[in-house]
Order: C-alpha cells, then structure tokens, then sequence
C-alpha cells in the first residue's frame, strides 16, 4: 500500500527594500523576518544538525561541491504553528509545517502569505517614513532570475527512485497547464517569435532530466535524499519545478494530484501505458510557451500528443487506481475525491474554453488581466505596463495585491486561515512541536524538523527525536502535553 | 507522425443536453459577462497601479535563489 502522504511547501518570496539608503536582500529578509518575530514573545532557533542537503537519492553524497546551502548565522525561527521561517540566500522564505492532506496544506501555504504580510507592516514600523520592504509571492524576476517553490512529499524508500523519474517527469512536464502561475515574455532563451506570455514562471530555468542541484542546471528531477525523517523507511520527494501560486485552485490541484501519481509508483500501479517522454527538457519549455496549448510533446515511443492529452491519461490512471485502491494515501478519502473532480473539471475546461477557470487557475487569470490591459491600452507586448501587472499580480500586499483584486475561487476559510497563523496541523509531528514552542519556548534550545531540543536546568541538553512525521500528532501527545507542568516533566515522561 | 487519439473520457454532461444553438447562446452571454467583469477590474486596478511602471520593473531584480 502506498504510504500516508505528508506534504509540505517552501517559498521563496522575492524581496524589495524601498529604502533612501543601500539595502541589501539579504538585510532587508532579515529585517522583514526579525520584525516579525520580535512581536511574538517567544522565539527559538533552528537546529542544524541533522541537515544533508547534499545526499543524493541516486545513492552518493557529494559533499563539498555544493554551495553552503544555509548559513546558520541569518534568521533562522521556528513558529508555534510548526512553520520554519527564515532567510535563504537572499530571500526571506516560509516552509509550511508539514501536512497530512492536500486541503490542509493549502491552508498553511495561505497562512505563509499572511504572515508575510504581517512581516512586512511590523517592518514598516521599524523603518523611517515612506521607506518599506514589498514582497512577492513569484519565481522571477524577468531578468533571467529565478527562485523557487519548493514541494515535498513523504514517499516510501521502498519505490525505486527510477520508477519515480520515469513517471513523475511527465506529469511535472505537463502539470503546468492548470499550476502554472503565468509570465508575460520569455527568460534565457529565444524563440521566434517571442513568446509573450507563458503558462509557468519556472519553465524557462530548467536545463537536466535528473540532478541534485537546485540552483544551477536546474533538474526536473531534484535528486536531494534527505528524509527529515527515518531513512531506512522513507525517502523526501523534494520538488523544484513547481510554481507559487495564489490561487488556492492551483496549490490544491498541484499538490493532490503529484501525491496521486506518487502513490500509484509505491503501489506498482500498472500505468496500462508508458507516458515517458522523448525530450522531457525541451517539452517542458515548450508546454510552457504556449498559452494555447496545443503544443505536441512526443513520447519515447513516437506518439505525440498535448499536455492536456498527456493530463487525461494521468487521470484516467488516477480514477482506475482511486477506484482499485482507494485514496487513503492522501490522509482522507474525501480530500481525495476532491482532488479528482477538480483535475476532471479544470482538465475539461482547458480543452473546452480556458477561460472559464479565470477564477481557479493564476496563469489563466493573469493572462485575461494582462491581455485584457492591453486591448484597452493599445500596448505593444514588450510595453512595461503589462511587466509591471504581472509583478504586482504577486505583490503579497493585500492593499497592492491584483490577485486579491481577481476575486478568485477559495477552498479554505479565512478564519481558519488565521488560526492556522499560530496553530499547528493536529495530525502530523509540527503539532508536537508547534505545541512545545507555545508550552515550554523558555526551554527549547532548537527545534527542526525531526527533533525538539530542550534545555531543562541539568546537563546535557536533551533532543526528542520525531523520525516518524505522523508521530506526534494531538491523538498522540495531547494528554501527555496537557498532563506535563513543566518542560522537565515532559521530557522526563518521554524518556528522552 | 504517430496517430493521435482523442482522449475525452469525460465529456461535461451539459454537453449531450443542450443544443449547439443553446451552447453558442451561453457561450456569448459568458464572454460578455467575463468582459463586463474584466472592465470593471481595468477601472478598479488602474487606481492601484505602480506609478511608474518602467522603474518599477526596472528595480525589481533578485538574486536567483533555489
């Protein structure tokens, strides 16, 4: 059976300082996020110790040849609602606590924007009149720069890893007709002619099938092999290729229907028909650079057919296998369902008329608001309005957002967007340790995110390890939490 | 070039239901109805616009990241 999918995002926001004086990003993350904590009364830092970026799920580790991937003495914060928050290269980015089904998580993935929206109105006080930091919520800069949203799933070490190259990369080829976060204009490569606006912000980055890089010859396939959890049992699918998206649509489809494909791999689902592509590279571009969609990718077996063809043959597998297995693997059979119909709906919808999932998808909202503002303008394509309408599409504040101005489909309640501010998944791990951060912050020394470290009076610190991430769920520890005066008691009784 | 078969395992039910003159109908009423939507947003987004567009974009620049 395949295993229990736990989830999780890391986004990297763009950053930019409005300052009268230099700033670099990397000050102005620092800034945005130590503001931020520095309203909450408790803080704790990030624990290292078990971080390996550079393990290779091919099985080598080529320690050394990368660059340092954290440096430890930026910001670096854990949250009470099991998030991480900090500053990565130069970028302020937020990793969701993990999560035990796709619903869940886009509800925490919108808890990330609030809280840099709160971030930067705590920075605007910090900072002199007229002076702010503007985050986006995107992937570029249209300048041949790119940052990433990050997916990942907890897979079962069992799957062999070139089963998942073989059928993940078609769906990642593909998925971006209804992921897709939309580009106005082309980055790092030419085509005649210019392409003017295109489904993903990401696809112009990428340049190898497989690889451990997430910076430099960007993968379709990231091969990092750091579970964050028990190695022997799971392994971290860890996902580059992907798109932030607002639109909760989009978050919701991209996360549930990888998780779908990923357990079809872990249970051996006989795909019926081997979708591999015969330039996964140069078709991802490709179904990114038309917004028609009707660009053919060609199969390793000679077929050629459309993204939204390849998609249907993805989900018919998905069907047959909900309807054989069921979709337990996606923490609830009805969240799954979801995922299903809605993959059904937007995949009808983009072969019918794409422009009636302008409330669902971002690349089809953008694209209507840009084309739209163009006709009513007379502009050229190459016309720095419509730039500046896609940037500001992902401006993450409310007031500036366009997106927020698009009225666009929610699946989650914004009051429990709120709550997911502070509190944690009850079903996963995050809440043990978001839980301990509320409770007993004074004697926690790091958290990350297989272990709680605590610091209670006596010699040596003690590390609660967490290798099970559907260990530490509230039906497990609630009673003890709520049972334990004192951050001794607790790991007393946990006998750490 | 292999042949290519047509995948539609799903066709929307309204389809078989209504009539091609029905369908066109809806069809023009839903691209008015998007076009009034995306007018009145034209007129609202316009007042939150960035002033200066072309410094604007020329500012924003990152450094890559992941």
């Amino acid at each position: 059976m395949a295993i229990p999918k736990v989830f999780g995002i890391e986004t990297e926001y763009g950053v930019h300082a409005v300052s009268s004086g230099e700033m670099s990003p990397t000050a102005a993350s620092s800034l945005l996020i130590n503001a931020y904590v520095a309203r909450l009364e408790r803080r704790v830092g990030w624990d290292f110790e078990d971080e390996s970026p550079g393990r290779d799920a091919r099985g080598f580790a080529r320690e050394g040849s990368m660059p340092p991937e954290i440096e430890t003495h930026l910001v670096n914060a854990v949250l009470t609602n099991g998030a991480r928050y900090y500053v990565d290269h130069a970028h302020p980015e937020y990793s969701t606590p993990e999560c035990s089904d796709p619903m869940q998580l886009v509800l925490h993935d919108r808890a990330g924007e609030l809280i840099l929206a709160r971030s930067m109105e705590a920075a605007r006080h910090l900072l002199p009149p007229g002076e702010e930091i503007i985050v986006y919520k995107n992937n570029s800069d249209g300048k041949g720069n790119s940052y990433g949203c990050h997916e990942n799933y907890l897979v079962d070490r069992a799957a062999p890893f070139a089963q998942i190259v073989e059928r993940m990369t078609p769906h990642f080829v593909t998925r971006q007709v209804y992921t897709g976060a939309g580009k106005v204009g082309q980055e790092n490569s030419d085509t005649s002619p210019p392409a003017h606006f295109q489904l993903s912000q990401r696809a112009d980055f990428f340049e190898e099938e497989v690889g451990l890089e997430t910076t430099l010859k960007r993968p379709i396939i990231n091969t990092r092999d750091e579970p964050h959890a028990d190695p022997q049992k799971y392994r971290r699918l860890h996902v580059i290729v992907g798109d932030a998206n607002l639109a909760e649509v989009a978050t919701f489809l991209k996360v549930g229907t990888t998780a779908i494909v990923l357990g079809m791999i872990e249970d051996d689902f006989d795909a019926g028909r081997d979708l591999s592509l015969a330039h996964p590279v140069a078709a991802i571009r490709a179904v990114s650079l038309d917004p028609d969609l009707r660009t053919l990718v060609e199969l390793a077996n000679g077929e050629r057919l459309t993204a939204v063809e390849l998609q249907w043959e993805l989900f018919s597998m998905a069907r047959k296998y909900a309807e054989d297995r069921g979709l337990a693997a996606l923490g609830d059979e009805e969240v799954g369902n979801m995922v299903l119909d809605r993959w059904e709906r937007v995949l009808t919808g983009l072969e019918t008329d794409p422009s009636t999932l302008s409330s669902e998808l971002d690349w089809v909202a953008k694209r209507r608001l840009v084309e739209g503002y163009r006709d009513r303008h007379g502009l050229e394509w190459g016309d720095h309005r419509l730039a500046a309408l896609d940037l500001q599409y992902h401006d993450v504040r409310p007031a500036k957002s366009l997106f927020n101005r698009l009225h666009m489909e929610r699946l989650v309640d914004p009051g429990q967007v709120e709550e997911a501010v502070t509190e944690p998944p009850a079903t996963t791990r995050a809440y043990f340790r978001g839980r301990c951060l509320s409770l007993f912050a004074p004697a926690i020394v790091a958290a990350n995110w297989d272990s709680v470290v605590f610091d209670v009076g006596r010699d040596p610190l003690r590390r609660v390890p967490m290798m099970e991430p559907l260990r530490g769920t509230a039906k497990h520890v609630d009673t003890l939490l709520e049972g334990c005066e004192s951050p001794a008691e607790l790991v007393e009784r946990l006998g750490s | 070039m292999a042949e290519r078969e047509q995948k539609r395992r799903t066709a929307p039910s309204r389809e078989t239901t209504t009539t091609e003159e029905e369908e066109a109908a809806a069809s023009t009423e839903r691209g008015e109805k998007l076009k009034a939507e995306i007018d009145d947003l034209l007129d609202e987004i316009d007042e939150v616009l960035e002033d200066n567009a072309e410094e604007f974009v020329r500012n924003y620049v990152q450094k890559g990241g992941q």
